[in-house]
């Protein structure tokens, strides 16, 4: 029987369920591998412990699927659908084909990914009920007896199914049904089991009655951090990022995850990171259980920091970095590096905030504009053909009579690295307008030959 | 400007350090130009407190004469900075051409206001860098006393860049903040050449507001290479300037 099959299988028109015989028989050539379930789960397994190092504290394995709670994570990616869209992209490159979806409960996403995400979907709140009405029965994550006594019934989507009277499908189904709908529209809560990931440095609290305080969560993190701090000065290791999570009595979880630049195991530094994000846990009726992992903890060693007489020692910004990148995310807090590339929007690169310093600078000849627009703004012109700067310029509805003007600086196109900019040629001018505002114009192009642009001109910075 | 009699120098400073309490005592960073610094209280521009600096005209909006105008401050400094942006259009090989290299700076992005205003804060408390800038819109008087109280306490010299997304929002500038200077930079036309081309790009530098001193406005080279901005020449030797004019007039 054919349990499993990947896309191009799909194509040939095999599905999961057919005969193993008879997909043979449609597809001469067909490679089968014999199942393996737990070596399936052992997979799914390692993959929702990577998933949780990078991208949410909170992953469960399902039976084929992993979910994720996301909930205060999705901004450091810069939304939910950015988020989503960049766990596609990585997952592609590693080979994995997967479908993401994001919803309000665990039983929306889950229908929805399996049914709805080519290959992200994101479901609003205010959309739920109406996204679930149309998906079939089969999205309930319902037993397949089930599903099948539902098919006999003539249920075909979740809407008759919702519209019909509770009891008589209570009698007949017992209670999964209704659970499972009222899971799935946000109605019933839904137990969600953590992965705990092996061999991690990880301290547990239990309280006899439930904290709910924020000064008493912000007291108690402080011991957590001590203990692990203690657990990782025994094994020298210094933490990265670091997962609390807050079990509460009404059996849902709050997290929070902070990452260090360097590691770190200063029990100070390391409550202040947990304690400034407390505000964002809802303790709701009460919290009986806090664990403190660290997810990721690398080597460190203590360093003597050299003396010197005549210097003062570089300051520690590294306290800094981790509040901030904490905040705003690491992706948004950086160093540029120049690159050497003529052209512009290419001569710059992110680094880390912490990267070692190359002393890399751009070469100081050329003027350069404080601001550079992007996408470059095309302008309307007056200009002498080829090689003459424009004497007029329009640009945001403003006619600019140009005063003075330098150059061509002239950029040809990287061909060595796109075919597309073998001829490519951008010629720029500084322009200064009567009122002493400096813009930096180019030409798409070298006035002559239309191959190496469109001859149209462009603003693409405003100089000091 | 007249020196003070000595009395009132004495009783200033007290007030001084009365005013300043447990804070760390200010130390200033002279431009170099005497005709700037002799306007500042000090002689300088105070480290360990908020400066203000906003673009004139189209520059509200772009703010790019007053990120040069920050970046020239900073470069004459030592140490690491931030630079806290909203939009994602500062152009790093123009600081570097201002003197501040790009090793020295770590750019924070946040998308709001609210955000800059934390990052800034934070930045300012830390103590360990030499300077923090925040491109920020509007600027209430509460954010803008916790950073200038931020920047006292840990000596960090701390510059709002006001940068403004419509013409109309500019009007905000004139909004009392807790600010220790305000500056407005507008680009004026550059230096003469005796060739075709541009020169020496020139701004009017307005000194709009200083606690304990009193406005002016310059017309200044922009910064060089090391972050240093200069009179021009021909302003330097004015009188003969206008004796000269004054002459062709007769003629």
């Amino acid at each position: 029987m054919v349990l499993a099959a990947d896309q191009a299988a799909r194509r040939e028109g095999l599905r999961p369920g057919m005969a193993a015989s008879k997909a043979q028989a449609l597809v001469a050539s067909l490679i089968i591998f014999d199942a393996d379930p737990d070596a399936d789960r052992a997979a799914l397994e390692k993959l929702a412990i990577w998933m949780q190092r990078h991208y949410a504290p909170l992953v469960a394995a399902d039976n084929d699927g992993l979910m994720l709670d996301i909930t205060g994570v999705a901004h450091l990616y810069g939304g939910e659908t950015n988020m989503l869209t960049e766990m596609v992209r990585r997952l592609a490159s590693v080979g994995i084909g997967a479908k993401i979806a994001a919803a309000p409960t665990y039983g929306a996403a889950h229908a929805t990914a399996r049914h709805v995400a080519n290959p992200v979907f994101l479901l609003q709140d205010d959309k739920l009920a109406n996204a679930l009405a149309l998906l079939p029965v089969s999205a309930l994550r319902l037993p397949p007896e089930i599903l099948t006594a539902l098919k006999q019934l003539g249920f075909d989507r979740i809407e008759e199914l919702a519209n019909t009277p509770r009891a008589p499908i209570a009698l007949r189904f017992g209670g999964v049904v209704s659970r499972r709908l009222d899971q799935a529209h946000g109605r019933a809560d839904e137990p969600f089991d953590p992965i705990v990931p092996p061999e991690v440095p990880h301290v547990r609290r239990n309280f006899a009655e439930p904290i709910g305080a924020p000064e008493t969560l912000a007291r108690y993190t402080t011991k957590l951090v001590e203990q692990l701090c203690a657990e990782l000065e025994v094994k020298g290791l210094g933490a990265r990022k670091l997962d609390l999570l807050f079990f509460r009595v009404d059996n849902r979880i709050e997290a929070i995850r902070i990452g260090t630049a360097k590691p770190v195991r200063d029990v100070k530094r390391l409550a202040k990171l947990l304690c400034d994000k407390i505000e964002t846990v809802d303790p709701g009726f009460g919290i009986e259980t806090m664990t403190l992992t660290a997810l990721v903890a690398e080597p460190l060693s203590y360093r003597a920091s050299p003396s010197s007489l005549v210097e003062a020692p570089a300051p520690d910004v590294s306290g800094l970095i981790d509040t901030l990148s904490n905040r705003i995310g690491e992706q948004h807090l950086y160093r540029c590096a120049p690159v050497e590339s003529d052209i512009p929007e290419h001569a710059v690169k992110r680094v880390t905030a912490l990267a070692p310093a190359t002393g890399a600078n751009w070469p100081p000849h050329w003027p350069r504009p404080s601001r550079l627009l992007d996408p470059p703004e095309r302008v309307e012109t007056v200009a002498l053909l080829p090689d003459h700067p424009p004497a007029f310029f329009t640009w945001r509805g403003r006619r600019r009579r140009v005063a003075r003007a330098d150059g061509p600086e002239r950029v040809f196109g990287e061909w060595w690295k796109a075919t597309t900019e073998t001829k490519a040629v951008r010629d720029y001018f500084q322009v200064e307008d009567e009122a002493g505002e400096r813009f930096w114009l180019y030409r798409a192009g070298d006035g002559e030959d239309p191959v190496t642009g469109s001859q149209d001109w462009f603003v693409h910075g405003i100089f000091a | 400007m007249p020196a003070a009699p000595a009395q009132m120098d004495a009783l200033r400073e007290k007030i001084r350090r009365i005013e300043a309490g447990s804070r760390v005592l200010r130390e200033v960073l002279p431009f170099g130009v005497p005709e700037i610094d002799n306007r500042l209280p000090g002689g300088g521009l105070a480290l360990g407190a908020l400066h203000e600096v906003a673009g004139g005209g189209n520059g509200a909006l772009d703010g790019a004469a007053a990120a040069l105008f920050a970046a020239g401050i900073l470069a004459r400094t030592q140490g690491p900075i931030l630079w806290c942006v909203s939009r994602r259009d500062l152009f790093a090989p123009a600081l570097a051409q201002a003197g501040l290299h790009p090793d020295r700076v770590i750019y924070a992005e946040a998308g709001t206001d609210k955000t800059i205003l934390a990052c800034f804060e934070e930045g300012l408390r830390h103590g360990g860098l030499a300077g923090v800038v925040g491109e920020i819109g509007r600027l209430p008087m509460t954010p803008s006393r916790r950073l200038q109280l931020a920047a006292e306490t840990s000596g960090t010299i701390g510059i709002a860049i006001r940068r403004w997304r419509r013409p109309a929002e500019a009007a905000d500038f004139g909004q009392p903040t807790a600010s220790t200077t305000r500056w407005r930079v507008s680009a004026l036309p550059a230096s003469p050449l005796p060739v075709p081309g541009v020169g020496r790009p020139r701004w009017l530098v307005e000194l709009i507001r200083a606690k304990a001193g009193e406005c002016a406005d310059f017309e200044v080279e922009c910064s060089d290479e090391t972050g240093r901005i200069a009179i021009p020449a021909e302003l330097v030797h004015r009188p003969a300037a206008a004796e000269d004019g004054r002459e062709r007039a007769v003629a």
